[in-house]
């Protein structure tokens, strides 16, 4: 099907060879080509420079950054940012509640899941085999360092992590599930028996069009009542469980459409070739689907690290919540525009750095193409 | 063993299998729950919903007050979530748009501040913008030493004060839906290709829109409580505002999140249609000598949002979804409203079957409404130009 935006491909610019460079000309035709376009940039430019100089002002020039006693005394009669609150109290926002002296080993679990993340934007690790060990390597260091009970390291229990790390282990965990989830019923929403697709599209399409919140709400507070005790497991596994389901119906679709943009002719050839339902599938269909379905995937990556932070309506105690106590005591009531910067600052870095990554990506592979 | 050779067979082997692991794993669950509510000494079923509830809700649009039904207060959340859906999505919009075009603007400052403000609202969740304007409206000054704008608008931690009209809820309600349906009458009018052959449409479209306003000015008149202003604008008296309306600062952080937020969003959309209207088309505009604003607002304009409606039918659903945080905030959302009615009554299983279905039927009726107008404004076959 052809849509709109196929027809109307812009042509670049030709080059003509008539690029009156430097800095200058360029700064010139960006902002004042003409008249009424010189107004407008100098307007917009000065209330920028108004609201930068003021954000600057506050966060920086006229900034409290510690307090060397401890208490908020320093931050009483300021005009600035009070960065103190930070700095006396970052612990409990990165780790939560998690035991003072055993804080290392959330440390490096943090990183340790973050070096996975970032290793698996390298292509070389772009092997089913290669990420799928990385991952589990990277996950399973991590659920290690965190629950301890080997190594002599002291069991710190799920209920008591928190802060960034729990954010974090949240998402990794979710996609971790969710990923063969959304494989799995994007092949079963494409399965030829029709009472199979029609459930799983059911399914998808139910969980598409609730909340997250209420997945979320539901794993914690229906799956104590259908389940048998003993497949219940711990409250953050079920609801691991349900952020995983909602991923994958959304992954689902995703890879659903990377599928469908590999030509016909793909899967006609393997099949007369003689090849089985599994190497069609693994060999031929789902590695374009997936190199087809990247930046749309990449991007739910992206929605899906935002989407964590509603556990914390859930009841567990992540870098939002960790942000909110952090701030919450009578001491330190005043600086909540700091805390939440700061939080605000924690998610932007990881957002902001995968969005451009595949934002690079796609630019990447569209060049590709031709 | 020779029968599973035949591909037929064997799908339909597999197709009841599927169905009986499916069925046994339904019962299993349903068993499982009624053992264990039986063990409980709980009963199900939705008798508890006339009883009164005996709490009170912070804001609602239609009255409420304790005594009430359980049925009734699931009512209020849904009232409260559909106004709040609307209101963000329809604030979102508005500044999507003007961020859409200050990003397709020839100015380089423009285009600045566009991508600034994508970036920076874009990457932050939600529900940490929602908490951040939660907090930083409760800590403006207290009632008495509000800010005010020209003596009429107050700013205070209880919440903004605004004026009013001199009528009940339930009357500004009935003017709102008049409104609402003469707007959506006349937007079907003009837009529907049903009646573009029509000879006086224009008289017809006139006499709508009179119609509406008559409607509302009778209302309005009608249901004015007698001997009062027709406006009513706040006042302090003693520690709080009397008169007008309050909004209260759990509405305006969500509002004032959502519209932020999904507008990032709902601009990119809006830029993708842009970029999307064939160069000709806007060149051939210019050419025939229209003024920019009617190239942009009779050409550019209507060709992009045709181009990228589906898409923004999606973005629509999903904020209206992405509104369900009342409950971080304390705002009675459906939600929150059910999240409270669990804690008090006891009845999850039931309660969460009603948040599931209210949230299946208003979503896609939303999809399903928005895509019918897609349908009937939708460019087909020759209107395609580049």
């Amino acid at each position: 099907m052809t849509t709109v935006s196929d027809v109307n491909t812009h042509p670049q610019p030709l080059n003509t060879g008539f690029q009156p460079d430097g800095l200058g000309a360029r700064l010139r035709r960006r902002y004042f080509r003409t008249p009424g376009n010189a107004m407008i940039s100098l307007v917009g430019m000065a209330a920028l420079l108004y609201l930068v100089y003021h954000a600057l002002d506050w966060a920086v020039l006229k900034a409290v950054w510690a307090s060397p006693d401890g208490t908020s005394a320093v931050c009483r009669d300021i005009a600035g940012a009070c960065w103190a609150v930070i700095q006396q109290r970052w612990r409990i926002i990165i780790f939560g509640l998690f035991p003072y002296d055993e804080q290392w080993r959330s440390m490096l679990a943090c990183i340790a899941m973050v070096a996975t993340i970032v290793l698996s934007c390298l292509p070389w690790f772009w092997k089913p085999l290669r990420l799928s060990t990385l991952w589990c390597a990277g996950f399973i260091t991590f659920y290690v360092l965190m629950r301890g009970g080997l190594f002599g390291m002291r069991v710190v229990m799920p209920a008591d992590w928190g802060g960034l790390t729990l954010t974090v282990f949240f998402y990794a965990a979710g996609v971790l599930i969710g990923m063969p989830m959304a494989v799995a019923l994007a092949l079963l929403r494409r399965s030829e028996m029709p009472l199979v697709s029609r459930m799983t599209g059911a399914l998808i399409d139910g969980v598409r069009s609730l909340p997250l919140i209420t997945i979320l709400f539901t794993a914690a507070l229906i799956f104590p009542f259908v389940l048998p005790d003993w497949l219940q497991g711990d409250k953050i596994w079920r609801v691991i469980i349900g952020f995983a389901l909602f991923f994958a119906a959304y992954q689902a679709e995703i890879i659903r459409s990377g599928i469908q943009s590999i030509p016909v002719g793909q899967e006609e050839a393997a099949k007369a070739l003689g090849l089985s339902y599994w190497h069609r599938t693994g060999r031929i269909i789902l590695p374009q689907a997936f190199r087809n379905a990247l930046p749309p995937t990449i991007n739910q990556l992206v929605i899906t690290f935002k989407e964590t932070s509603l556990i914390v309506i859930i009841g567990f105690f992540d870098i939002l919540a960790s942000g909110n106590a952090a701030y919450g005591t009578g001491e330190w009531s005043f600086a909540y525009f700091e805390v939440y910067i700061f939080v605000a600052l924690v998610y932007f870095v990881f957002v902001f750095s995968l969005s451009r990554y595949g934002a690079y990506l796609e630019r990447r592979m569209r060049f590709g193409q031709h | 063993m020779q029968m599973f050779r035949n591909r037929k067979t064997r799908s339909l082997a597999y197709q009841v299998a599927f169905l009986l692991i499916l069925a046994l794993v339904i019962f299993g669950a349903v068993h499982e729950a009624s053992t264990k509510l039986a063990a409980q000494g709980m009963t199900s079923g939705f008798d508890f919903l006339h009883k009164s509830t005996g709490f009170r809700i912070g804001f609602s649009l239609i009255p409420f007050d304790p005594f009430e039904s359980y049925l009734r207060m699931l009512w209020v959340g849904i009232v409260n979530t559909i106004f709040l859906g609307i209101l963000s999505i329809v604030l979102a919009n508005i500044i999507g748009l003007i961020i859409a075009v200050f990003r397709i603007s020839s100015n380089g400052v423009l285009n600045d501040i566009g991508t600034l403000y994508i970036e920076t609202f874009r990457n932050v969740p939600l529900i940490l913008q929602a908490l951040f304007w939660y907090a930083a409206l409760t800590h403006l000054p207290p009632t008495r030493q509000a800010y005010s704008v020209f003596d009429s608008i107050f700013l205070s931690a209880r919440g903004v004060f605004v004026p009013s009209l001199n009528v009940g809820g339930q009357w500004f309600a009935a003017v709102a839906l008049a409104l609402l349906f003469g707007l959506s009458l006349l937007a079907w009018f003009s837009m529907s290709r049903r009646f573009k052959r029509m000879k006086n449409r224009g008289v017809l479209q006139l006499g709508i829109a009179g119609l509406t306003l008559a409607v509302m000015v009778g209302i309005l008149a009608y249901a004015r409580e007698p001997g009062s202003d027709i406006f009513s604008v706040p006042e302090l008296k003693g520690l709080n505002f009397r008169g007008g309306i309050t909004i209260p600062p759990e509405l305006s952080a969500l509002a004032i999140a959502t519209a932020i937020y999904g507008g990032a969003y709902i601009a990119e959309v809006i830029r993708a249609g842009f970029l999307s209207v064939g160069k000709g088309q806007v060149e051939a505009a210019r050419a025939l000598g229209l003024a920019p604003w009617h190239v942009f607002s009779r050409v550019h304009l209507p060709l992009a949002i045709r181009a990228v409606l589906p898409t923004l039918i999606n973005q629509y659903v999903w904020l209206f979804k992405a509104t369900t945080l009342g409950i971080v905030v304390g705002f009675a959302d459906f939600f929150s409203v059910i999240s409270v009615s669990i804690n008090q009554s006891g009845q999850t299983l039931e309660l969460i079957a009603i948040l599931m279905a209210g949230f299946l039927i208003m979503n896609n009726t939303l999809s399903f409404v928005l895509n019918r107008v897609n349908k009937a404004i939708a460019l087909k076959g020759t209107q395609l130009r580049t």
